[in-house]
């Protein structure tokens, strides 16, 4: 008998362990009812936003979340990072009620939304620069051109370009060690559609990454070092890295707020999109108090999630657009 | 285990440690330093990993981490929907994986007929299992909630499917080992009584097993806390201000915020990621001790 007795304190042991962690997760989801039912300011609204998309976006997103829900408690906004292309493909499979994109939405990408009767607004929500970067002891350049970046990131350089006298005979003979961002992110699209004329024609011997902290450690890693990405990460990593102005054929311009909002600092400037599902945006009241909040709160939020806002003429034709949504 | 007879112990023993200077042999020494060597690579690689990341989270790693909800400012953001979904994760893991594997494992060790072709198949398969990567656990998840007609895929029941389907087989093998371990004599005693197999299996085998059960159990379950692969490809949220609060409600775990965290330009989101990430192993390391705790607490020799 004691050993029958035994065997269901061991039982009841086990059992009471699994029950824990079940009641736990139970008080998780019992508060948030408390939450949600109480502090409700602004229009008392509720409901759920879903966005996916790009990397690069997510933090303007996630800064529009944020302060939205101070106006907003009772509205539930996510964000993922599918990527551009992963968020497009939820998007227009009528998942998801704004995808981030850090590109315009692409041929096949329309045909995909259109095939599941998905309508959609683009609109541009802020601006970055993309940085070409080297290592803080490199003297020998303060401004590059545009040709000289094909020279060193053109997929014909693979294995023949190794040395920075190479690019140019002044330059010493310095391997070159490239860092740059990873074939799923927006940026690598956009790098090699405006370095090399076509997207995704880059050079493979490079070190690529999703993480651009990482990019930021190995180019202030090796004297000959050379990366590129978001100009938010080269003003954030100033000690480490030296930031390089870019000349597109009209002389040198170094990135900053001024020149990519005037488009001055070309090609490496870029606008950055969120795409709205129209019929979305017309029934649903909470997407559509987000979106408008995120507009209008733009300059905010792209200050918070270190992006260059909207120029009044940007600003402008988005506040159009939308306004022909509602109709 | 036919190896382990006493006389190969002791040798072995002796090749280790070099006690007797007869065996002190230029090769036995430099195979010892070539141990220590390996051991002091694996443990100094730990301690770093620990101390780097404790260095860098200490300081966020307050009432704040557990209480705020992720947010753009680094000095006012949070993990609480992050732990809270991981419990709801795991949770629902434990509630869908346990009977199911519990159940595989007993039908495989007590029921089936061992040399029939179509059982071993499914041995062999179960062994395959528990060596695929975690995303193709994913990747059937979502093709799984897609079949089914699921519009949004990140919700608790997606997440935990993943999860379930990834540390099934480790269930199974392990209380396979349990049930393997309780004397044949005991089911015997059990069915010389009278008992149906039915009745052994409930009332004697799976009691006397549930010390092994349990163990493996909670270090699979452990397993499941730390993946982030296949919950990323269920589109994993990197934002989200409200708390899980039922199997359809969108959620995030700790390793994606941790991932999240660490690819933002900010030195502020990074200090979060480690003190998430130290928050992540003290659970890690408190669910690995009741495990101990559970098995030398309970354990029987016979």
């Amino acid at each position: 008998m004691t050993y029958v007795f035994r065997l269901a304190q061991r039982t009841a042991a086990v059992i009471g362990a699994t029950g824990l962690v079940l009641t736990l997760a139970a008080c998780g989801g019992q508060s948030q009812g408390a939450t949600g039912d109480g502090g409700t300011s602004g229009d008392g609204l509720s409901g759920e936003v879903s966005i996916d998309g790009s990397s690069t976006v997510e933090p303007l997103s996630s800064a529009a979340a944020t302060l939205f829900r101070d106006e907003e408690p009772g509205i539930n906004v996510t964000v993922a990072t599918s990527g551009t292309g992963g968020g497009f493909k939820r998007f227009c499979a009528g998942e998801t009620d704004i995808s981030d994109a850090s590109r315009p939405i692409k041929d096949e990408e329309i045909a995909a939304c259109e095939e599941a009767g998905i309508e959609y607004t683009e609109i541009v929500i802020a601006n970055d620069g993309l940085s070409v970067v080297v290592n803080p002891e490199n003297d020998w350049l303060e401004c590059i051109t545009t040709e000289q970046l094909a020279t060193i990131w053109g997929p014909d350089s693979e294995g023949t370009v190794t040395s920075w006298n190479q690019v140019d005979p002044s330059f010493p003979d310095e391997p070159l060690a490239l860092y740059g961002a990873g074939t799923d992110s927006g940026t690598f699209d956009y790098f090699t559609e405006a370095i090399n004329g076509e997207e995704g024609a880059i050079r493979t011997d490079y070190t690529p990454s999703e993480d651009d902290n990482l990019t930021v450690q190995g180019v202030s890693g090796a004297t000959g070092a050379m990366g590129f990405f978001g100009l938010s990460y080269a003003e954030e990593n100033s000690d480490s890295v030296k930031l390089l102005a870019v000349d597109g054929g009209d002389g040198c311009v170094v990135p900053s707020k001024e020149t990519v909002q005037d488009g001055t600092y070309s090609p490496l400037g870029r606008p950055l999109f969120i795409y709205v599902n129209n019929a979305k945006y017309a029934e649903n009241e909470a997407l559509r108090s987000f979106v408008d909040f995120y507009l209008a709160n733009e300059e905010q939020i792209a200050a918070d999630a270190l992006f260059i806002d909207l120029t009044d003429e940007q600003a402008q034709t988005a506040a159009d657009e939308l306004a022909s949504l509602v109709g | 285990m036919a190896l382990h007879t006493p006389a190969v112990a002791t040798r072995q023993a002796r090749l280790a440690t070099g006690k007797r200077s007869k065996e002190r042999t230029p090769t036995s020494i430099l195979f010892l330093a070539l141990l220590w060597f390996s051991l002091f690579v694996a443990f100094a690689t730990l301690v770093a990993l620990i101390v780097t990341t404790i260095a860098q989270g200490a300081d966020r790693l307050d009432a704040r981490l557990l209480t705020e909800y992720p947010s753009s400012r680094p000095e006012e953001a949070g993990a609480r929907p992050a732990i809270l979904g991981s419990l709801w994760v795991i949770g629902t893991t434990a509630v869908l994986a346990i009977p199911l594997g519990v159940a595989a494992a007993v039908h495989l060790e007590e029921f089936a007929d061992r040399r029939h072709w179509f059982n071993r198949f499914i041995e062999l398969n179960i062994q395959n299992l528990s060596a695929i990567p975690s995303i193709i656990y994913g990747m059937l998840a979502i093709g799984t909630l897609a079949l089914i007609g699921v519009g949004n895929k990140n919700i608790v029941i997606g997440g935990a499917l993943a999860l379930a389907l990834l540390i099934l087989p480790v269930i199974i093998i392990s209380t396979r080992e349990a049930l393997r371990a309780v004397p044949r004599e005991l089911r015997h005693g059990s069915l010389a009584l009278g008992a149906t197999e039915v009745q052994t299996t409930w009332r004697i085998t799976l009691p006397s097993a549930v010390p092994g059960i349990a163990t493996g159990t909670i270090l699979a379950l452990s397993r499941a806390l730390g993946e982030a692969a296949p919950l990323l490809l269920l589109g994993a949220l990197v934002f989200i201000s409200f708390d899980p609060n039922g199997l359809l409600s969108g959620f995030t775990t700790m390793p994606i915020q941790i991932y999240g965290w660490t690819s933002a330009p900010q030195a502020g989101f990074h200090e979060l990621a480690a003190a998430t990430s130290i928050l992540l192993v003290g659970i890690l390391l408190v669910m690995n001790a009741l495990a101990i705790v559970i098995r030398n607490r309970y354990q029987r020799r016979w």
